[in-house]
């Protein structure tokens, strides 16, 4: 037994580092619907944060690897995802004259990103490249705590800090400037559900959904991994009692 | 003479002209086991289980991925969204890749706690330090694959150190690169051989079973056996001790892949590749990070990377190190506690491979790198000689039955 607790902690002091490649950075810990072995999104929030990622992030960050067809899981339905991709202009071609053209979108396209390429990003931003949100919530360390402090933590610099031109201060950022001016600040955004739409209520939602872009089959694996737990649960005790039955007859 | 065991005459008609069931029935049946073995023992299949979950998670990924710095990864998002059950496919494969080192190094200080690389079975052991050497290639090869910022980092950072290598160290590198820094032909060689590797360490495993099962499995208690009274057939008796520790080992491993995919992964590898732009720590995988740390405790380049690949050529030796006769530390009690010192000095070594080599790391690094040799190249010879050892049992069945009073 003593053994088998030396290997646990051996594994988990060997993964620890691991974990602690953070920096100095102030984390506000919130409890999120997708944490936990029987974690779910809230679809109602992933439609909000979407429409605060159209409305305020779209201007500057790409989107591009969710395509409209994968907005089914936020739960609009086949002619609401057409309608939705129809209001985007998307790039096509070359047609029969050699010619790319504009059309709307289909569900089959990815989300238009706002700069044609990195150069043009950094050309429009001050030379900093805003990257694309598709898997920002796991490309950082504590990925949805981190952005939800990020969004929410802006302030002025305290005394004695000088804050560069075109920098901001954000005591979440790693090294406390931040290229990014402050996104949100509270009513930016209008829900047609008449949700809160304070900096915080708007910051989470967001958040959750840029979750669920990075992660878009978190509930099927979690539902999974609850079946497949159980499963080898029996399949431990079972394995166990067979060996002892099997077993009696040695000594 | 084996043909009259089999009851169906197709079976007996093939094995007359191939005898494959002969075969498996003499490893299944007559095959004897001591009879004494705990559940450390189990930590063998389990690494051959993960190889086999390697190898078939990896061929389906391979389905589906492409080798191509433009590419890559997208390819791998493109598993992880829009594959069928992708996202399941390649969380199993990262994670049985770490579970697959847990497993490797239980089994590698079980042997050592034992004695298991002891004579007769020196060559046995050696075959496991070969497919260890093997796995830590494979797996560093794997981890650049995605092509993410750590992948590519950790190729530049690793592939470097081969330069400290005097004279051809530089054509070395070339040569792993293909080229004049890490780029699509580092790619390209790596996929290649991340695919061909398993198959290699394939081989090398029924080179290590076939030793095995020269001598058999050494035991808790480091005696042979001295008769059919010490032993039992491997079926039905291990097969289904195993199958306990396979059916715990599939229930972490599903713990891990659906509920913390990406524990033991790095955040910095979803971010695509960017040869301009270099992660604030370079860290590798986690089950690489004693040997970084041996690495970065020595202050010239050279010395780090001989010292670090000395690391694993001591073991190579071991047996040669350490001649005491007897075999499992049940009976050697000094040598059990500096056992223990070792195994707090590897994971020491650990936790010092993932933090930044600066201050206080850098000198705990090196009296633990100082510890790692020293306990193979002074304090096993020496207590070989010194150390006194506890009488040894007469035979495997004395202890069993006495040890049967107790709960066992």
């Amino acid at each position: 037994m003593f053994k088998r607790l030396l290997i646990v902690a051996v594994a988990s002091v060997l993964t620890g580092p691991v974990f602690a490649a953070g920096g100095n950075v102030e984390l506000l810990k919130r409890d999120w619907s997708f944490s936990g072995p029987f974690g779910t999104f809230d679809k109602a929030a992933l439609q909000r944060g979407f429409q605060t990622y159209r409305e305020v992030c779209s201007s500057c960050h790409s989107l591009k690897r969710i395509a409209f067809r994968n907005f089914a899981d936020l739960g609009y339905n086949e002619n609401e995802i057409k309608a939705l991709a129809a209001e985007y202009e998307v790039q096509d071609g070359p047609n029969d004259d050699g010619d790319m053209f504009m059309r709307a979108g289909i569900p089959a396209d990815h989300i238009p990103s706002p700069y044609p390429n990195d150069n043009a990003a950094r050309a429009g931003n001050n030379g900093a490249l805003p990257p694309d949100l598709s898997l920002i919530a796991k490309a950082r360390p504590n990925g949805p705590d981190y952005l939800y402090s990020l969004l929410v933590s802006y302030k002025e610099a305290p005394a004695g800090t000088t804050v560069p031109e075109g920098m901001y201060y954000n005591p979440a950022y790693p090294g406390h400037m931040i290229a990014m001016p402050q996104p949100l600040y509270g009513d930016d955004v209008t829900f047609a559900d008449g949700a809160d739409a304070s900096i915080k209520a708007v910051s989470a939602d967001l958040v959750q959904f840029l979750m669920w872009t990075a992660e878009p089959k978190l509930e099927t694996r979690k539902r999974i991994g609850v079946a497949a737990v159980f499963f080898l649960s029996i399949f431990v005790i079972f394995a166990y009692l067979a060996k002892r039955r099997v077993w009696e007859d040695v000594h | 003479m084996s043909a009259e065991k089999f009851q169906n005459p197709v079976v007996r008609w093939i094995d007359h002209r191939l005898p494959i069931f002969s075969m498996l029935d003499h490893e299944k049946y007559d095959y004897p086991v001591p009879k004494n073995l705990n559940y450390m023992w189990n930590f063998g299949v389990l690494a051959g289980l993960s190889l086999a979950i390697m190898i078939v998670t990896g061929i389906v990924l391979a389905m589906s991925y492409t080798a191509h710095v433009d590419y890559a990864f997208d390819s791998v998002e493109r598993i992880m969204r829009d594959v069928n059950h992708g996202w399941m496919i390649r969380y199993i494969h990262m994670n049985t890749a770490s579970f697959f080192f847990i497993v490797v190094y239980i089994h590698i200080f079980r042997g050592l706690y034992y004695g298991s690389y002891k004579a007769p079975r020196e060559l046995l052991w050696m075959l496991g330090v070969v497919i260890f050497l093997l796995m830590m290639a494979t797996a560093f090869m794997g981890y650049v694959l995605p092509w993410g910022q750590m992948s590519f980092w950790g190729a530049t950072v690793i592939t470097n150190l081969f330069s400290a290598i005097p004279v051809v160290g530089d054509s070395i590198v070339t040569l792993l690169w293909g080229g004049f820094s890490v780029d699509n032909p580092t790619l390209n060689r790596f996929f290649s051989l991340h695919y061909l590797m398993p198959f290699v360490i394939s081989g090398v495993v029924v080179l290590h079973i076939i030793a095995l099962h020269r001598f058999g499995s050494n035991n808790p208690i480091g005696i042979d056996a001295s008769g059919p009274q010490d032993t039992i057939s491997f079926h039905p008796y291990y097969t289904i001790k195993d199958m306990v520790g396979i059916a715990v080992f599939l229930l972490l491993l599903a713990v891990a892949v659906f509920f913390f995919p990406n524990a033991m992964g790095h955040p910095d590898n979803y971010i695509p590749a960017n040869p301009l732009q270099t992660p604030a720590h370079i860290v590798p995988e986690w089950y690489f990070l004693p040997f970084y740390a041996i690495l970065r405790a020595v202050p010239d380049k050279l010395g780090g990377v001989l010292l670090m690949f000395g690391a694993i050529a001591v073991l190579f030796i071991l047996p040669w190190l350490d001649r005491s006769p007897v075999r499992s530390a049940r009976f050697r009690p000094v040598f059990r506690i500096f056992f223990w010192l070792f195994l707090i000095d590897a994971v020491a070594l650990g936790y010092l491979g993932g933090k930044p080599a600066e201050g206080v790391y850098v000198t705990l690094s090196r009296i633990a790198t100082g510890w790692y040799f020293a306990h193979f190249l002074l304090i096993l010879p020496l207590l070989s000689h010194f150390e006194t050892t506890k009488p040894l049992p007469k035979s495997i069945s004395e202890p069993v039955l006495s040890a049967s009073g107790r709960a066992a």
